[in-house]
């Protein structure tokens, strides 16, 4: 029988679907992004019932599997008669798990605002919206930078379980690959080094604008 | 047809859920127990040693963070047997998941070691305690319990984590629901109620690790417990 290798065709193969893990990241940030955003606001909000609300659903996504929530939403809503393809399935599904993580971050940097430019805000007669639009916001999203983008280092990493529902980005092209040429060694490697060069950048980066938010406040 | 919910079907397949169960938690436990051994050694070996020793270790931690865990454990399973070492599916699980808690516990606990003040191992030297107990009571006792509870979430995150360990067929939770669906035709079902005990268990650790580390650091761990050091572990 005649095998293929792992060769400059396939390596191209792989560089193709980390398009899709890109592609994927980029959905569920902007998916996430919005909900998480919203989900913060509602964190912070001064109704208790919103609080509420928000805790509860940030303590359930953090507290199930990622691949669970791929398998209801991909399983689950096929069921209620939309057939998802796997794109869809697996963008919904990296949106409400980052949605989770980036409300609880968010949450922490729009809290760490010092509690005085609310009442300073609130003293200038600025309206409820006002006061987050003009003076909490612009701070929480300097604090928000850092974790931020570590986080994405996550997401990154994360939208690898969507090959287990089909969905073809790097990992699963790996797969894909390594059925057709049976050098799993060099296959994976190969996929994990790609995921490195994405991911370790982003990593520095996070750190870099940690210490840079952080000049001046060290002992 | 509206689709009708039967959950009575999985009362079928309980004994296979709970073997799965039991899989994940002993996997969970065994990689918590490994993970943090490995954490703390690596994390003491880079700050006593300079050099070689550092620079491995970084690498190493950079490496694991900073790649898939599922690729990481296809790497183990499937790459391993072509270099001639076979391993079992549950022995690659708990290789790959102790391979990856050790390097994000190595990062928390440094972060905790250096965040020991110098002048804290200056006053026990100025004691007369030995190196071993300025060791393990100045230095490694307080940075674990400065950074327990963002150790206790990379505990959490791992056993969630686990589930992925089904891809390459290691009979845990998910693996157990994967069957299950496949027999039954239940998916929803199926992966609703194996959802609510990934929930249960996330919970639950949750709250144990919150009494151990009351027990140890007597205070709670888990988050917000009093104003710890910020690792930027997610």
């Amino acid at each position: 029988m005649f095998l293929r290798s792992f060769g400059l065709n396939e390596f191209y193969f792989l560089l193709e679907s980390l398009q899709w893990t890109l592609a994927l990241t980029g959905v569920a940030m902007v998916g996430g992004g919005i909900a998480g955003f919203l989900v913060a606001l509602m964190r912070t909000a001064r109704t208790k019932v919103l609080r509420m609300a928000a805790a509860t659903y940030i303590q359930v996504v953090q507290g199930i599997p990622v691949l669970m929530i791929l398998f209801l939403s991909y399983y689950g809503l096929s069921l209620a008669g939309y057939r998802l393809p796997p794109i869809v399935a697996a963008g919904l599904s990296m949106s409400i798990y980052a949605s989770g993580y980036l409300g609880e971050i968010w949450r922490g940097c729009i809290q760490a605002v010092p509690k005085p430019q609310w009442e300073s805000g609130e003293s200038l007669a600025l309206t409820i919206p006002q006061q987050y639009l003009y003076i909490i916001l612009p701070q929480a999203v300097r604090i928000s930078l850092p974790p931020t983008v570590g986080f994405l280092v996550q997401l990154v990493k994360n939208t690898s379980i969507a090959a287990l529902i089909g969905f073809v980005e790097l990992t699963r092209a790996g797969q894909l690959i390594n059925n057709a040429t049976f050098q799993p060694f060099r296959v994976f490697l190969t996929v994990a080094a790609l995921y490195f060069v994405i991911c370790y950048p982003m990593s520095q980066l996070s750190r870099w604008l940690e210490r840079r938010l952080h000049v001046g406040s060290r002992h | 047809m509206p689709y009708e919910l039967r959950l009575e079907v999985l009362a079928q397949y309980r004994e296979q859920l709970l073997d799965g169960l039991l899989m994940t938690v002993w996997l969970s436990v065994a990689s918590i127990a490994a993970g943090t051994f490995f954490g703390v050694v690596l994390a003491s070996l880079r700050s006593v040693r300079g050099g070689p020793v550092r620079v491995l270790v970084d690498a190493y931690v950079e490496v694991i963070r900073n790649t898939p865990f599922l690729v990481q454990l296809f790497i183990i399973y499937f790459g391993l047997p072509t270099l001639g070492l076979r391993v079992g599916a549950v022995t690659a699980a708990l290789i790959g998941m102790t391979i990856n808690l050790a390097a994000y516990s190595t990062e928390i606990i440094r972060a905790g070691i250096e965040s020991i003040h110098k002048s804290q191992i200056e006053a026990g030297e100025a004691l007369g305690l030995t190196q071993l107990q300025i060791y393990r009571d100045i230095i490694i006792l307080p940075a674990v319990a400065k950074v327990y509870p963002a150790l206790c979430s990379q505990f959490v995150l791992m056993m969630l984590a686990s589930s992925v360990c089904s891809a390459i067929s290691t009979p845990e939770l998910t693996a157990a629901a994967s069957y299950a669906q496949s027999q039954s035709y239940r998916s929803f079902e199926v992966y609703i109620a194996v959802t609510l005990i990934y929930l249960a268990l996330a919970l639950t650790l949750r709250g144990g690790l919150a009494l151990i580390g009351w027990r140890l650091f007597g205070r709670p761990g888990g988050r917000a417990a009093q104003p710890t050091l910020k690792v930027e572990a997610v």
